[in-house]
């Protein structure tokens, strides 16, 4: 596969940060290979820059000044300079990157291979492959834990949760969950990690001192098939009181109490809803609707639905700016 | 064949999940491209075999592009081999495909024996129906289980339907049922058929029949076209077929869409653009139901497609589908039951906690009256997914899948 990673590259040059106080959502359009620049205040689009092929994984520095972004069909992850919104730099990543995470400390990107059943960690200074780990058939979800010493890989095919040691680069355990787990998500406390699983339906609650499943949840909507039931992205809120998690084809985000496990609301967004992200006054969460081609912005104090924007083409994943 | 998965893990299973606690670097199966780990034989492998009993003759088509791959099925069931042991590394599990090919009209029933006497307990086939029959009954005294990855009759999961048989690739009703569901979406509802004359052909025939009365088309007009044993290729062949094709249909009535049944290859490539209105052309020719497509990248596809790709060299077809599919249930079978012992992953098969993720959108599971993959059917032309069935609109009380094919109600399976 070729690499023209920045060949693609568009000067943004008339772009204006907004106000002080907004923060900026980032939207990964699959299809359009666009990233959409949305004022998370106004939730106005602000503007569509151009990147690599199929964007997915998208993710922030901790300052905020750099976007990384997985350009899976040009294999490289791509570094978006958020002054400028250009392309300033390509990451060496392995072949087809699809989601990745970002150390606590900032330094390295953990990032999952699809093609080539790896784990690559990459030093984001050095530009450099610190270590390739075997994983499980068609690596996905990526999740560390608070204290930066856990990485947890899901595999798609393989179904399992593998759980990293981030000083030694080894698998210390495999946690078997449901079909085609996709994400990985830590609670705040770093006690748990949360997986879902796209085909199973399911989301596993996994003990992180334990590696074992404690709870399985399981999601019902009246009047939707259950197969149209298929658990994507998954977000905490930072006092660890509730879950989200984006329902995929059943076109909601479920709100979960993670004290009872019970879902205490789905919130109906867009069509396809795969990933989510919080703002970081966490008043806000984003979820990216990929059939309708929209971001829906959910109020966090009501679960309520505020407003849907329309940004690119099946738009796959959302971050948004610290503060 | 006896579990070698330690004890201490036997603690840690639980219903629907079970924890696996295994230190330090794992022992990575021979999977192409991949670094290999430091392998510490610190467990026993657990060996799972599984026999492949294939029929095969090399086999013209009328176009050269149609000439079925040597390995067609076969590279499937290999990739879901190498898929498998990444997954058995973990688990202590080794996987084998040992295939055995016989000719399409040969007896079977030693080539059988021989897998089972050789510690298969598990066999794919991609054999014909009667060849399947005959060695059902013995698979069924001696515990060993079939997965059918390559014939479609209806008969095999209806009349013939058998206990010790599971089916992966869909029926040519189901694939029927697929194909008109979209036509009636798209309301093209009148239809003419154009059956070719050996018996495949008629039962494909038959099953677009009944796929018309299912979803309210009409055929509105019917063609036998009789294999006069022409041969399939010939240097000046094609100035004659311009010029037979439009008056063959000529005299067929007004239509939306011209149907073929063609599975011999005797004319279907030859339909369309050649016909005497300018109508579209589906079924065995034109826009075609399949189990899988070669160009198809929804659902995570592309990521199967690349990997059978690279270990392969050439794109991966339904049939690779099915036996990838056969496979990969075993697979997943002896994840989720620690082990290799054959009545457990046979009763987990079978039980309500089965399904399989295929790059269909949505789980699999059995219909468990006849044991046929439930499955989505992909529509397409020789380049690319047109669409995929369940139709939306196409409702069912149970599994929208279960508007594909014939249903529980119809059924005359009993299985034994």
């Amino acid at each position: 596969m070729q690499r023209r990673a920045c060949a693609l590259a568009i000067v943004a040059s008339g772009f204006m940060a907004g106000p002080a106080s907004a923060y900026m959502a980032y939207v990964s359009n699959e299809k359009d290979n666009t990233m959409t620049v949305v004022d998370t205040a106004t939730m106005q689009v602000m503007k569509t820059v151009n990147v690599g092929q199929r964007p997915r994984g998208i993710t922030i520095s901790h300052d905020g000044k750099q976007i990384y972004l997985c350009a899976s069909d040009d294999d490289s992850i791509e570094v978006i300079d958020t002054a400028t919104l250009e392309i300033v730099d390509t990451l060496p990543s392995g072949p087809d990157p699809e989601l990745f995470v970002l150390s606590p400390d900032g330094k390295t990107l953990y990032v999952a291979n699809e093609d080539d059943n790896l784990v690559t960690v990459i030093d984001i200074e050095g530009k450099k492959v610190l270590a390739e780990i075997p994983v499980g058939v068609e690596p996905e979800g990526m999740g560390v834990s608070p204290d930066g010493k856990t990485m947890v890989n899901t595999s798609e095919t393989t179904n399992m949760a593998h759980f990293i040691d981030t000083s030694t680069h080894e698998i210390t355990d495999n946690v078997l969950v449901d079909a085609r787990p996709r994400f990985v998500e830590f609670t705040p406390d770093g006690k748990q990690a949360w997986v879902s699983a796209e085909i199973g339906g399911t989301v596993s609650v996994i003990d992180n001192q334990t590696r074992e499943v404690v709870q399985k949840i399981t999601f019902e909507v009246a009047g939707l098939r259950a197969e149209s039931i298929q658990p994507v992205g998954v977000r905490i809120t930072a006092d660890g009181k509730k879950a989200y998690v984006a329902l995929g084809p059943a076109n909601r985000v479920a709100v979960i109490n993670t004290q009872t496990y019970e879902v205490e609301k789905y919130v109906l967004v867009g069509q396809r809803v795969w990933q989510l992200a919080f703002t970081p006054d966490q008043k806000t969460i984003i979820s990216t609707n990929g059939v309708s081609n929209d971001i829906t912005f959910i109020d966090v104090a009501t679960d309520e639905p505020v407003q849907s924007v329309t940004v690119g083409a099946l738009p796959w994943g959302v971050v948004v700016s610290p503060k | 064949m006896t579990s070698a998965v330690p004890g201490t893990l036997a603690a840690f299973l639980c219903f629907f999940s079970l924890t696996v606690n295994v230190p330090g670097a794992l022992a990575q199966e021979a999977t192409a491209g991949q670094p290999a780990a430091a392998a510490k034989p610190e467990k026993k492998l657990t060996e799972i075999k599984i026999g492949y009993l294939r029929a095969y003759a090399p086999q013209l088509a009328l176009s050269v592009l149609d000439i079925p791959p040597r390995d067609e099925g076969v590279a499937g069931g290999n990739v879901a081999i190498a898929d498998n042991n990444t997954t058995g590394s973990f688990l202590g599990q080794k996987f084998s495909l040992d295939v055995t090919e016989v000719k399409p009209d040969a007896d079977v029933v030693p080539a059988f024996k021989d897998m089972i006497a050789k510690g298969n307990r598990y066999v794919v086939a991609d054999l014909s129906a009667r060849q399947l029959l005959s060695i059902a009954d013995l698979a069924r005294d001696n515990g060993i289980l079939i997965f059918n990855a390559g014939a479609t009759d209806d008969n095999l999961r209806e009349e013939e339907c058998r206990a010790s048989i599971y089916h992966t690739i869909p029926t040519r009703s189901m694939l029927a049922d697929g194909l008109a569901q979209y036509l009636i979406w798209k309301q093209w509802r009148r239809w003419v058929l154009i059956y070719g004359s050996h018996e495949r052909d008629q039962l494909f025939a038959e099953a677009l029949r009944r796929a018309a009365t299912r979803f309210g088309g009409e055929i509105v007009g019917e063609k036998l076209f009789e294999d006069t044993g022409t041969a399939r290729r010939t240097d000046s062949g094609v100035v004659q077929i311009q010029r037979q094709m439009p008056v063959f249909t000529q005299d067929l009535p007004e239509h939306d869409v011209l149907l073929v049944a063609d599975e011999s290859e005797v004319f279907g490539t030859y339909v369309p653009f050649r016909t005497w209105t300018p109508r579209p052309v589906a079924g065995t020719a034109g826009l075609t139901p399949s189990a899988w497509h070669p160009a198809g990248e929804q659902w995570g596809g592309t990521q199967i497609q690349n990997r059978f790709a690279k270990a392969n060299g050439r794109r991966m077809v339904s049939k690779d589908m099915a036996a990838w599919t056969a496979v990969r249930i075993l697979g997943e079978a002896a994840t989720r039951t620690q082990g290799a012992d054959p009545g457990k992953m046979a009763d987990f098969i079978r039980s309500d906690d089965f399904s399989i993720a295929a790059f269909k959108g949505q789980k699999l599971t059995f219909r468990k009256w006849n044991q046929q993959l439930r499955q989505p059917i992909f529509l397409g032309d020789t380049r690319s997914v047109v669409s995929t069935s369940p139709q939306e609109g196409f409702l069912h009380q149970v599994s929208e899948l279960d508007t594909l094919g014939i249903d529980e109600p119809e059924t005359r399976c009993v299985l034994k």
